[in-house]
Order: structure tokens, then C-alpha cells, then sequence
């Protein structure tokens, strides 16, 4: 089923203001009823190098930067060297007309919208920032969009700044007459948008991760600043005041984890965000919080590794390294959202899980899904979530002794806080007992070891019973089943769609919970499905590794990228492809 | 001000006794800030002891009080927080010289300069000894250890120097053998509104057979009773720097300055353990129409 959609690129350098351009695109269409994604490539640089946005603006639910470029912005000479060969047949490309666009390597059919940027920057007083306001303007004439919403966004988005009367009036002109000077030489290009004007929200991962937190009762906050996980330290920081919450800068990843476990042990709901290298030093403390048994929610954004690896690029390469977080066995949760909407959901549901088992619980989101920017529905946020603290005795303890760490059916020991009257105990990384004294400093005590560690890893049971188990989208008898976890949803569900047209069915298997793990079900589901390839943004195909551990099954096969940057839908429809004919595995 | 009632020293008496080596330095440090809570009349609910690893790691154990027994050099950065979730509680941190100085040293410099109102109370004994005697980050230049069977190859780290660097707002040094004394700094310490360093000699009775009870009672004098005044910094680096045949011990430096929770918006409406949780619908509102 087609339906209509655009891809925009814009390319710049780091500092040039293209990211406004982007972001103002975004707003404009969402504020229209229509639903974008837009992906940003950049480099480790705060100023030059290159950045590439990604616009992809649909009438319908885009779920991907897609496969398609459309129309390109190029308003330096290395995007046009860069990208303009990537403009797809039909598309056009708008240029600073002093630009050179080499003929030869452009495809078939491709539109050249020469811009006279230096004759239409003169009312500015030749301010280049400019140009790419100009370059908007010319698109919001060429795909028919309201150039008055437009001029609304921009005051929004410089109003309020120093001079910003002057800001706005200068990028309001400039917009209108690089939507001018397009009208006036081309025609639009026929897009029949159906404007609902149902406003959208355009948001990124990291930011609705805040959102959760926020909707949570998250209290505490603590964070060394890692890309591509910065963004919810920022978003947090300032929402902060207003929000009374306690966000902190610490001086390592180390910090972070044992402080939010010291503010979760006396009571409060707290959570840190990282990259693998920050996680890595974290992990002696995950394990911390499930000996002490404390509730803390962990978000590792990854990005490419190992080591420092590619700090501003994608991958999903983590899972080995969250499954096997800490010495030890000890109960927790890892949970891998699917979109920017399930980033808020996760987080809300992260921390009733931590609350009620007592537990860490680990959220494992990656560049693309953290810093990518898509439309969603306000009504898409469920915000009446009920807050479910566990076993928190808040009415004090009255049956006599009182056991913080008392051997219960279900694992869970009721909690006393910090301040409680008649129920002071002590919490240990060392083993203990029941009311928390270190059995590791008798000679032996096998008996109560195990008896401890049969009632943490109880734990797993309740919670594996609180995560539904994963349903398989699309049809059971499809000719291959593709199977991710996290961020890949979107792009597996439209290679899906692509498939269907090339006469493939596909259904897709997403992982949300790697732990607990939904064992009979995932083995059922791989077990009847005809051939099964997992997705992967990885090198060794970990999420199949895992499965191949939870259930014997080893699928069939594996798509795996790891050159830093997403799958895109055509890569997985040729990966799919060229296995199901034999070509390769 | 309410007057403060006086706690027996029973009040704090912990579930086990310590299982410390006899003669262990420890065991006067724990009487001591069992003897500075109750004199201070801090009930056991509104204390929290919190520790690294090592041997003096384990007093949580011993104190009737609330207590944390965490991961090797961390103490500090879970007792920052814990004093942010609830700072209506009266968090003391102890721990050891491998623990405070050595492995967990950047949460030691960062809780200083940040001024959060913390109690540290650092049995130094100059040894590692639950690992049963290897050089420790106090261990004197020269110094045979398991680990240094030519001597210790690196000059040790003046605790004190640096705290005052860092910008610790209450610098002292007790001696484990002075229990009055050092009863008398500790409960300055929690009484101080920032964050206090108490470095104590606790001699390791077993591994450090150089730096003994005996050798620290023929060399320390105490800074009370000489003209030494603690507000003045200049002299406290002078001061802290004194070793060798008259080591003093006492209150090096003292001076107030606002804490991190002072400074801390979120706090000034009650301990964050107390706030309510969640979000109005009209914050909801505003917040989702943020990304409109």
C-alpha cells in the first residue's frame, strides 16, 4: 500500500544551524496532522565535520528514516558531493547556486533547484545562518506546506532569546523569500497532503525516558555526562526545579550507580542513564543493588563499541554485556523498548518492577532509538500508570522483630525505610541473614547461603509473571520470521510491508524483556515459524545467542549490522531475500 | 534549640559483637562514636552507618543503628546519597585508609568540594588488613609489607593535606587510644553543617608492626591544648604536615560554608523521600505540550 510520504535531506556542518532547519520541518508537519522521523548522523566534533538529517514526513505512520531520498538541501559543497547521487528518481535537490552539482552522478528524473543565496541573503545583511531558513522556505513551497505555521514555529523556536525580535523577523523573512524565489521558477511538486491539523508532539527517546521518569516519581537523578545518553540528563536537569527533583552530575559512572542506590535505599525513586563504557563501570553496583536488595532503574543507550568505539553511532552490541552485569547470580530485570512512546512506558513500568522485587532493572535503548526524533499522539502516554511501591512498610512494624530480609514465599521482604522507628538493620554486599547479619565472616553457613539466594532469585518468578510474554506480529504461516529486541520494531515492521510486495510474507518476533525471559513462548513461537532470522544492529548476533541460551533453539539465520549507522527497510529486504533463495546464510 | 538528651552508650549496642583482632585499634573508634551519638542524644532510627569494604568496614555491624555495608570504596557516594534522599537522617560513613584513600579516593576529593553534609570517620591504620598485610595508600615510605618486601616504593598520602586542598569544612585527627578526645571530635564532626573528616590513628595490630599503639602514644600531643587555632587555613596546611617524633592530633580546621543541600532547590521542601510522587494533570499538560 503506498501512501504519501516525503524524504528530506539536509546536510552541514556541526554549528550551521541545519539542525534548527531540521527541527523546525518536524515541528511544522507534526503541528499539520502529518508524522515524521527524522535520524541525524553526526560526528564526535561540536563544530564542522558533517551532519546529515534525515526527514522523513508521511501521511501515515513512518516508522523509519525509510530507503528513499527525496529532496535534498544542500547549501555546502560536501553534501552535495556526498549525497546528491542518493536523490531517487523524481526527487529534486535545492543548492546554493555558486554549489557545483556534478551532472553525472545524479540519478535519472532528479529536479535541480538552483538558489540564489547570496542575492536573497542581502536584505539579512548576508547572514549565512540564514541560508537554511531560505532552503525551508523553498521546500514548504515545493510540498505545499503552510508557510504561516512555519513563521509560528520559528517564533517559537528564537523567541524569548536576546534580540530575538530581530532573530524571528530576519528568519520569517527569509523563509518567505526562499518560499518566494522557488514559487516564482517551479511548481510544487503535487503533494495532495490532508492537512487534520491534529497537533503532534515530536520527541526523541532520551527525552520521553525524562518524561517517564518524571511521570514515575522519579526523585533522584544522577549522571556522567556519555553520548548518546546526555539527552536525559539534560532534559531531567531542566525540569529539575520545577519537577523538585534532585538531579546530579557526578564525578564518574561509579558515583552515579552507588549514589541512586543510596538514594533508592532510603526510600526514593531514583535512576541513572549511561553508555556501555559508563555501564561497565557500573556493574560492581548492579550487583550491589541486588544483594541489598534496592530498586534502581539503569538505562544503557548504547552505541558502537567495544571500548570507545563510535560514540556518535548505533549498535546493539550490549545484551552479553547487561546479561552478564556483576559477579553473581541475583535477580533483575532487563527490558528493551521499541519506540520512542514504549521509551516512556518502559520507564514507569521499570520502576514498579524494581519497587515491587526489590530489585535492578536495566533498560537497554540504543542511539537510534534515544536520539532519533518522531511524531507521537499525547494520548499516546498513559500517565494513570498506578505508582506501586512493593512491600514499603510505611505504617510501622508491629509483629515483633522485624526481618528486613525475612525468607518469603515470594522473595520479596516487606521494607522499612531510613527513619522508622524499631526496625533499624543493617543492608550488606556481603551474604547475610534474614535480619541482615553477615553469615561470610562465620566459617560456614551453606544452609542459610542457600536459603538466601533461594529467596532473591525467588524473585524471578513473580516477575517473570508480571511480563507478558512477546506476540508475534503478522501472519503465523509467514515465509520467514524475523526476530529483534529494542529498536529494530520500526524497521523490521515496514521491511515487512516491502516484502509483502515482493510476494515474501514475514511476521516479526520482538523481544521487550531479554530478562526475565518468556522461555516456552519464544521456543514455541521459533519452533513453528518456517525460517527464522534475527535482526540485529551487532557482530555476533547476540540477542541469537541469547535465545539459543534461554530456549536450544538456534534460528536459522542472522542480519547483522554493525557499521554504525540503522538498518534502513531495503537492507533487511535484500538480506532476506538472497537467504530465503539460497544465496547465503 | 531543644535540649539534648544524653543516650546511654547500650542504646547502640549492635546485634554482634565485632570480630576484630584483640588490641585491634577498631574497637575504640566504635565505643567512641557509640559514646559522640549518645552524647548528642541521636536516636538509632535517625543514624545511618555506612561502609566500604575492610576490616573496620564491618562496624555497621556492630551499632545499633540504621547501616549500609556497600561495595569497596564507595561508601561515600551512596552516603551522598542517601543524605540527598533523606537528609533529616544523620549519616556517618566509616571505613579505612585502602578504602577511603586508595580505591574510593575520587568520591573522597568530590564529597569534599562538594561541602554535602557527611561525617567521616577513617580508620587509618596505614595497612591493608583483611587482605592480610599488603601496603595501603598511608603506608610510610620504606615499609616492609607483603606486598613491599624491598619497602614500600611510594611516599604516602597526607589525608588531611588533602582534605584541606579538596575543601573539607571540618578537618580533624583522633587517635583510637584518646577515646575522649576523639568522642569529643566525632560528635563536632556530626554537629558540623558540611562535611567532616575525622582520620584516626587505629593501629593494625596484627600487619603493621611499625606503627603501633605504643609508637603513636610516644608522638602524638593534642592541638586543644596548645595555642593552635583551627580557623586559621594557612596554619592548618602547616600544621597537618607535622610527622615524626610529634605528630598532633585534634581539630586541624573548621569553617562554615553553605552545603551542598543548602544549595539544593529540590530540598526545601522536606527530605525527597517525603515528596509526593507523581504528576498533576496539570504538569502533564504543560509537559506534553512542550513537544507540540
Amino acid at each position: 500500500m503506498q501512501h504519501l510520504e516525503v524524504t528530506v535531506g539536509i546536510g552541514g556542518a556541526a554549528g550551521d544551524g541545519s539542525g534548527a532547519t531540521g527541527d523546525n520541518l518536524a515541528k511544522v508537519c507534526s503541528r499539520l496532522g502529518l508524522h515524521v522521523f527524522a535520524y541525524n548522523s553526526y560526528q564526535s566534533l561540536v563544530r564542522g565535520g558533517h551532519v546529515w538529517l534525515r526527514l522523513r514526513i508521511g501521511a501515515q505512520k513512518v516508522m523509519t528514516h525509510g530507503d528513499d531520498l527525496n529532496l535534498l538541501i544542500g547549501l555546502n559543497q560536501d553534501t552535495l558531493d556526498r549525497h546528491a547521487g542518493e536523490v531517487v528518481p523524481g526527487g529534486g535537490i535545492l543548492y546554493n547556486e555558486r554549489l557545483k552539482v556534478v551532472q553525472d552522478d545524479l540519478q535519472p528524473e532528479v529536479q535541480l533547484y538552483p538558489l540564489p543565496i547570496r542575492e536573497l541573503l542581502q536584505p539579512f545583511g548576508r547572514q549565512t545562518i540564514l541560508q537554511n531558513t531560505i532552503a525551508l522556505g523553498g521546500i514548504f513551497w515545493l510540498l505545499s506546506l503552510d508557510l504561516d505555521v512555519l513563521e509560528g514555529a520559528i517564533q517559537e523556536l528564537f523567541g524569548g532569546r536576546r534580540k530575538s525580535d530581530e532573530i524571528v523577523a530576519s528568519n520569517v523573512g527569509a523563509a518567505r523569500a526562499g518560499y518566494q524565489s522557488v514559487r516564482e521558477r517551479y511548481p510544487a511538486l503535487g503533494y495532495g497532503w490532508q492537512f487534520t491539523g491534529k497537533q503532534r508532539m515530536v520527541v526523541s527517546g532520551n527525552e520521553m525516558f525524562g518524561l517517564g521518569a518524571l511521570a514515575a516519581g522519579c526523585k533522584f537523578y544522577a549522571a556522567y555526562p556519555m553520548a548518546p545518553s546526555t539527552a536525559v540528563l539534560h532534559w531531567l536537569a531542566r525540569h529539575a526545579t520545577s519537577h523538585d527533583i534532585v538531579v546530579k552530575q557526578c564525578e564518574d559512572e561509579i558515583a552515579v550507580l552507588n549514589m541512586a542506590i543510596g538514594a533508592a535505599h532510603v526510600g526514593v525513586r531514583a535512576m541513572c542513564a549511561t553508555s556501555g563504557g559508563g555501564f561497565s563501570l557500573m556493574t560492581e553496583a548492579v550487583g550491589l543493588a541486588g544483594m541489598t536488595e534496592t530498586p534502581v532503574v539503569v538505562i544503557d543507550v548504547q552505541r558502537g563499541g567495544p571500548s570507545t568505539g563510535l560514540p556518535t553511532k548505533t549498535e546493539q552490541a550490549d545484551l552479553n554485556q547487561l546479561f552478564g552485569a556483576s559477579q553473581g547470580d541475583y535477580p533483575r530485570a532487563i527490558l528493551a523498548p521499541t519506540d520512542v512512546v514504549d521509551c516512556f512506558n518502559t520507564v514507569v513500568e521499570a520502576f514498579n518492577l524494581a519497587e515491587k522485587y526489590q530489585c535492578p532493572v536495566l533498560i537497554a535503548s540504543d542511539l537510534l532509538l534515544s536520539e532519533h526524533r518522531e511524531s507521537a499522539d499525547p494520548e499516546d502516554f498513559n500517565f494513570d500508570i498506578p505508582i506501586d511501591r512493593g512491600a514499603l512498610v510505611t505504617n510501622g512494624v508491629t509483629n515483633g522483630e522485624y526481618k528486613r530480609f525475612a525468607l518469603t514465599p515470594s522473595g520479596v521482604s516487606p521494607r522499612v525505610l531510613p527513619g522508622t522507628e524499631g526496625t533499624a538493620y543493617v543492608a550488606a554486599s556481603d551474604e547475610h541473614d534474614e535480619t541482615g547479619v553477615l553469615i561470610s565472616d562465620e566459617f560456614t553457613n551453606p544452609e542459610m547461603r542457600v536459603l538466601m539466594m533461594d529467596k532473591r532469585m525467588r524473585k524471578m518468578e513473580g516477575l517473570l509473571k508480571d511480563c507478558p510474554p512477546p506476540q508475534l506480529f503478522g501472519p503465523a504461516n509467514a515465509d520467514v520470521t524475523l526476530i529483534g529486541w529494542g529498536s529494530t520494531k520500526g524497521v523490521i515492521r515496514e521491511a515487512i510491508a516491502a516484502l509483502a510486495e515482493e510476494g515474501i510474507t514475514a511476521n516479526n518476533l520482538q523481544i521487550r524483556y531479554l530478562v526475565p525471559f518468556h522461555e516456552p513462548e519464544v521456543r514455541d513461537i521459533l519452533q513453528a515459524s518456517r525460517h527464522t532470522l534475527v535482526v540485529e544492529n551487532n557482530y555476533t548476533g547476540q540477542l541469537a545467542r541469547h535465545i539459543r541460551a534461554e530456549t536450544g533453539f538456534t534460528v536459522d539465520g542472522k542480519i547483522l549490522k554493525y557499521d554504525g549507522e540503522p538498518f534502513e527497510p531495503h537492507h533487511i529486504v535484500a538480506r532476506v531475500k538472497e537467504i530465503l533463495h539460497g544465496n547465503s546464510r | 534549640m531543644a535540649t539534648v538528651v544524653e543516650l546511654p552508650l547500650e542504646t547502640y549496642k549492635g546485634p554482634v559483637d565485632p570480630d576484630w583482632c584483640p588490641g585491634c585499634g577498631d574497637f575504640g573508634v566504635l565505643r567512641t562514636l557509640q559514646r559522640a551519638a549518645g552524647k548528642l542524644g541521636i536516636h538509632p532510627k535517625d543514624l545511618m552507618v555506612v561502609s566500604g569494604i575492610g576490616c573496620s568496614s564491618n562496624l555497621p555491624g556492630y551499632i545499633h543503628a540504621y547501616g549500609f555495608h556497600g561495595l569497596h570504596g564507595r561508601a561515600l557516594a551512596q552516603a551522598t546519597g542517601m543524605k540527598l534522599g533523606n537528609h533529616d537522617l544523620h549519616v556517618v560513613i566509616t571505613g579505612g585508609d585502602g578504602d577511603g584513600y586508595g580505591i574510593g579516593i575520587q568520591h573522597f576529593i568530590h564529597s569534599m568540594r562538594r561541602n554535602i553534609d557527611l561525617t567521616y570517620v577513617v580508620m587509618n591504620n596505614q595497612i591493608y588488613g583483611l587482605t592480610t598485610g599488603q601496603a595501603s595508600p598511608t603506608t610510610e615510605r620504606g615499609e616492609w609489607t607483603k606486598s613491599t618486601p624491598g619497602g614500600c616504593p611510594e611516599d604516602d598520602l597526607n589525608p588531611l593535606a588533602m582534605a584541606l586542598i579538596a575543601g573539607a569544612t571540618y578537618v580533624a585527627r583522633g587517635s583510637s587510644a584518646e577515646q575522649e578526645h576523639l568522642t569529643n571530635l566525632i560528635a563536632q564532626g556530626i554537629q558540623h553543617k558540611g562535611f567532616a573528616l575525622i582520620d584516626v590513628f587505629s593501629p593494625c595490630v596484627t600487619y603493621n608492626k611499625h606503627n603501633t599503639h605504643q609508637w603513636f602514644k610516644e608522638r602524638v600531643y593534642k592541638l586543644e591544648e596548645t595555642d593552635y587555632d583551627p580557623t586559621d587555613y594557612d596554619r592548618a596546611l602547616l600544621k597537618v604536615r607535622e610527622w615524626g617524633d610529634q605528630i598532633p592530633i585534634g581539630l586541624c580546621y573548621q569553617v562554615n560554608r553553605p552545603t551542598y543541600e543548602d544549595g539544593e532547590p529540590a530540598l526545601k521542601k522536606g527530605p525527597l523521600v517525603h515528596h509526593k510522587l507523581g504528576l498533576t494533570p496539570e504538569q502533564r499538560r504543560t509537559l506534553l505540550q512542550e513537544f507540540m
